[in-house]
This record gives C-alpha cells, sequence and structure tokens, in this order.
C-alpha cells in the first residue's frame, strides 16, 4: 500500500460523484490523474474497462495484465495493461487487497437468477440492471460495441481459484467504506458499472453506491510502488512514457 | 480425460498448421472439429466467432464463471460475449486448457522480456495477417480474449499464476462439436521466451468430421 493514501489533499480533488448502485459510468481519465472508487455500503462489485482514449482499439487487456505480473487477482502495486504493451492504470493504493479479473460482468441471466428481474416500468430507476447490457450502453456512446467487450475487471470481489481451477466467490469481502485508487497512466476512458458480480449469491437486487474521486496525481516517481513491483512493470511504464515522446 | 473413436479415414478436412502460421475457416454446426498436437507441448491460441455475426465472440469469462472452473476440458461449453454456445468440447486426452493467458504480442514481449524482443513473430501477428486475408469485416477489434489449446496456466488460491512445463504430449487431441456455425481462428503459437511451446514450437494438425448420424 501507498501510505500517502487513502488521504486525497482537497487542492488536488477535481471532482466527486457518487456512482449509483446498478448505474454505468464514464469518465477520460487524464494522464496524471487517478480515480479514488470507495464502497458506501456491502454487496459491492464495480465492473470495470478501460480504453486509450485517443485510439479506441487499444483496450484493457487482462490476460497480458495477468502473465506480466504473474497474479490471479488484483490489487496495489499492480498495473493494468492494454493489448499495446502500455498501462492504462494502475493501482496505487487498496485497502481490499483482492480484486476479481476471472468472472466478468454480470448478465440478464444472471441477475435474473440471483435476484429475479424487474424491468423500469415495475421498478422505476431501481429496476435491475446487469453488467453487460450497463457496457454496451457506455461503449456505444464512444462508438464502441460488442467487439470491445473483453475481459473485465470486478473491483471490490474475491472469487479465489484451487489448483484444479474450482472459483469459489466470497461474499462481501470488501467491507464498506473500502477504496481503491487507479491512477492514469494514458488518456485512459474508464467505463464503470456498480453492478453485482455474477457470482453472486441469490438474495434481494441491492449493488452498492460507490463514492468516486478524481483528483490530480504527480507523475510515477522512479521508486513509484507500481514502477518497481516487478521488472515487467518497469519496462511497462517505459513503453508507456515513450507513447508520449 | 476422454478419448473419441472417429476415424480419420472418414473425415472430410485435414490440415496441417505449422508453428508461426496461422488458420482461418467456417466450421458448419454440428460439425467436429479436433486439434491435435503432433509433437507435444505446443500452444495453439484459438479464437471462435458466431458465423451469423463475428461481433458474437467467443468469452472467457461467459465461459469459466458458468462452469465456475477456470480450465477447459470434455464438457466445456464455450460461450460467447451474449451468452451463445458455440462449441462443446467432447474429448480430451491433454486434460485442461487455458483461457486465461491470452495471446502472445510483440508488445507483451516487450514487457514480459526484454524491448529488445519486439521482432519476434507472435501470435497476435498471425492474428492479424489471417484476418486481413479472409475479410468479411474482421478488424484488430475482433481479437478478443482467447483459448490456448494444451497450454498449462495453473493459478493458486493465493492468487499466484505461472505459465508452467506443458501436461501435453505427441498426439494429444481435443475435440469439439460446432453447436452453431462458427468462425474458428488459430495461430499455432511461435513464442520461445517460455515454456508453453517447450521452447520447440512444432506443427499441429485440424480435421473435420461432418455430423454424426
Amino acid at each position: 500500500m501507498n501510505p500517502q493514501y487513502p488521504n486525497i489533499p482537497e487542492s488536488a480533488v477535481r471532482f466527486t460523484e457518487v456512482l449509483q448502485g446498478g448505474a454505468t459510468w464514464s469518465h477520460i481519465l487524464k494522464r496524471n490523474t487517478a480515480l479514488k472508487l470507495t464502497n458506501l455500503q456491502s454487496n459491492a462489485n464495480v465492473s470495470l474497462l478501460a480504453f486509450n482514449f485517443e485510439l479506441l482499439c487499444e483496450r484493457l487487456n487482462l490476460p497480458d495484465t495477468l502473465k506480466a505480473q504473474h497474479t490471479s487477482k488484483i490489487t496495489a502495486g499492480h498495473c493494468l495493461y492494454s493489448d499495446m504493451g502500455r498501462i492504462l492504470l494502475s493501482v496505487i493504493y487498496d485497502s481490499v487487497g483482492w480484486h476479481d479479473p476471472l468472472c466478468g460482468p454480470s448478465t440478464p441471466e444472471t441477475i435474473h437468477a440471483a435476484f429475479g428481474s424487474k424491468n423500469f416500468y415495475q421498478a422505476r430507476n431501481a429496476f435491475h440492471r446487469n453488467g453487460r447490457e450497463n457496457f454496451l450502453i457506455e461503449l456505444g456512446k464512444y462508438g464502441l460495441g460488442e467487439p470491445d467487450l473483453v475481459m473485465c475487471l470486478n473491483l471490490f470481489s474475491k472469487v479465489v481459484p484451487t489448483e484444479t481451477g474450482q472459483l469459489t466467490f466470497y461474499p462481501n469481502s470488501s467491507p464498506p467504506n473500502s477504496s481503491v485508487i487507479l491512477r492514469s497512466e494514458m488518456n485512459t476512458l474508464v467505463i464503470l458499472s456498480a453492478t453485482p458480480h455474477p457470482l453472486e449469491p441469490p438474495g434481494t437486487y441491492n449493488p452498492s453506491p460507490i463514492e468516486l474521486v478524481v483528483f490530480t496525481t504527480p507523475p510515477p516517481a522512479a521508486d513509484d510502488l507500481c514502477r518497481i513491483s516487478c521488472p515487467e512493470n518497469q519496462r511497462g511504464f517505459q513503453l508507456t512514457e515513450r507513447y508520449f515522446l | 480425460m476422454t478419448t473419441s473413436n472417429l476415424d480419420p479415414a472418414t473425415a472430410i478436412y485435414n490440415e496441417t498448421i505449422l508453428p508461426g502460421d496461422g488458420w482461418m475457416r467456417e466450421i458448419p454446426k454440428n460439425h467436429i472439429f479436433r486439434i491435435t498436437d503432433l509433437e507435444g507441448n505446443q500452444a495453439v491460441d484459438t479464437l471462435f466467432f458466431n458465423a451469423f455475426d463475428p461481433d458474437d465472440h467467443y468469452c472467457p469469462q461467459q465461459t469459466i464463471r458458468s462452469q465456475k472452473n477456470s480450465f477447459l476440458t470434455t464438457g466445456s461449453r464455450l460461450l460467447s460475449i451474449r451468452g451463445t454456445h458455440l462449441l462443446t468440447i467432447i474429448a480430451d486426452t491433454c486434460g485442461r486448457h487455458d483461457t486465461l493467458g491470452g495471446a502472445c504480442a510483440a508488445e507483451s514481449n516487450m514487457v514480459r522480456y526484454a524491448l529488445q524482443k519486439r521482432h519476434m513473430h507472435n501470435c497476435r501477428d498471425t492474428f492479424l495477417l489471417q484476418i486481413a486475408r479472409f475479410g468479411r469485416g474482421f478488424t484488430k477489434r475482433h481479437i478478443t480474449n482467447n483459448i490456448n489449446f494444451f497450454m498449462n496456466v495453473p493459478l493458486t488460491s493465493e492468487g499466484g499464476l505461472t505459465f508452467a512445463d506443458g501436461i501435453s504430449a505427441p498426439g494429444k487431441y481435443v475435440e469439439l462439436r460446432a453447436e452453431c456455425d462458427v468462425i474458428c481462428l488459430i495461430s499455432n503459437c511461435a513464442q520461445l521466451n517460455n515454456p508453453c511451446n517447450a521452447y520447440n514450437p512444432t506443427p499441429v494438425q485440424v480435421t473435420i468430421w461432418p455430423p454424426i448420424s
């Protein structure tokens, strides 16, 4: 963890917003800014996609991310790589310890199976939205669509694999007021969906609202937590910095 | 482990893919598709698309989440981003296959090994060349997250992931039934920097049988 965080100097804050549970959000997170996400209640899950805003066919590549850092979870010190060997986002603080890169967004089918269906006519804005369709809506605003629905990261959720590959979901792995900070290393289009994890057990549809804080950060230093966490990331930062030369 | 009793003499298509080469072809519904690891420990990077609409592409997360297991083997239903059931693995003499390790690329090789690795041949280059030849509107955006047949990528309960020595051997195969008309895109991996091909990329064979009546 980075001792500087989670406190953010007030002068660095650019804006704050609450992403309502079930809703979707996107922002072009500029280089040298960061996004802090805090879950305001239990049952939190935020599905995340990321793209290079200047070259939208360059996008989050979780296989490259996992194999470069020899990990099947995401936490502080990890970088989120694009398919072009560059770092879109780096995790500079995390009070959770495990974010799930394996299971993908919820779908109409997983939501119906776990919570039943409620449409807008029945429930107004408390209707049961799902990650995949939220992504399609938000992607569409940038001219993107199904081919761009690549593997997503599920923030605040923990799914543990065994050696035989069995996947176990840990409910409520993030206590309320857990937070994670993603620093943008490029001008990164970040797409979020605050919808349940697809393996969340049956119950009441009540995804947590998420507090979002966008703030400015200094460029990653030579001894930056994410840069020095492995030699692969040192090269990743080098390639990302070259892009701006 | 599940073996198949299909006779290669009754196949309607048979082709060898050299390491570093690619292959892209439509496989009609109910046809049986076998990939054979001819010399052992060869990673076969594979993407599937719904032939009716290639935007409906194979999705590792949908597939492993619905079977609650990260490895593919006999009985695995390969699902698309829309939830379309594209293919089913009906025989497998290797035991498990990876779908989280992705495909190698010049750029990811630079990150993983050294900046001087840019020139080395890789799966993403093979994919790009195959789709350029195939046409039909395929672009880089369609190169989504793939399967690595015969590749061994163990996970740990502590959150680790490694590229380990292969568990495949000469002649091992995986056999799939197409559940709808699919387009298959293969790169027979040229990676020389890790043990996914035992540091010695070798040919694989693809075989197609008509529907079993």
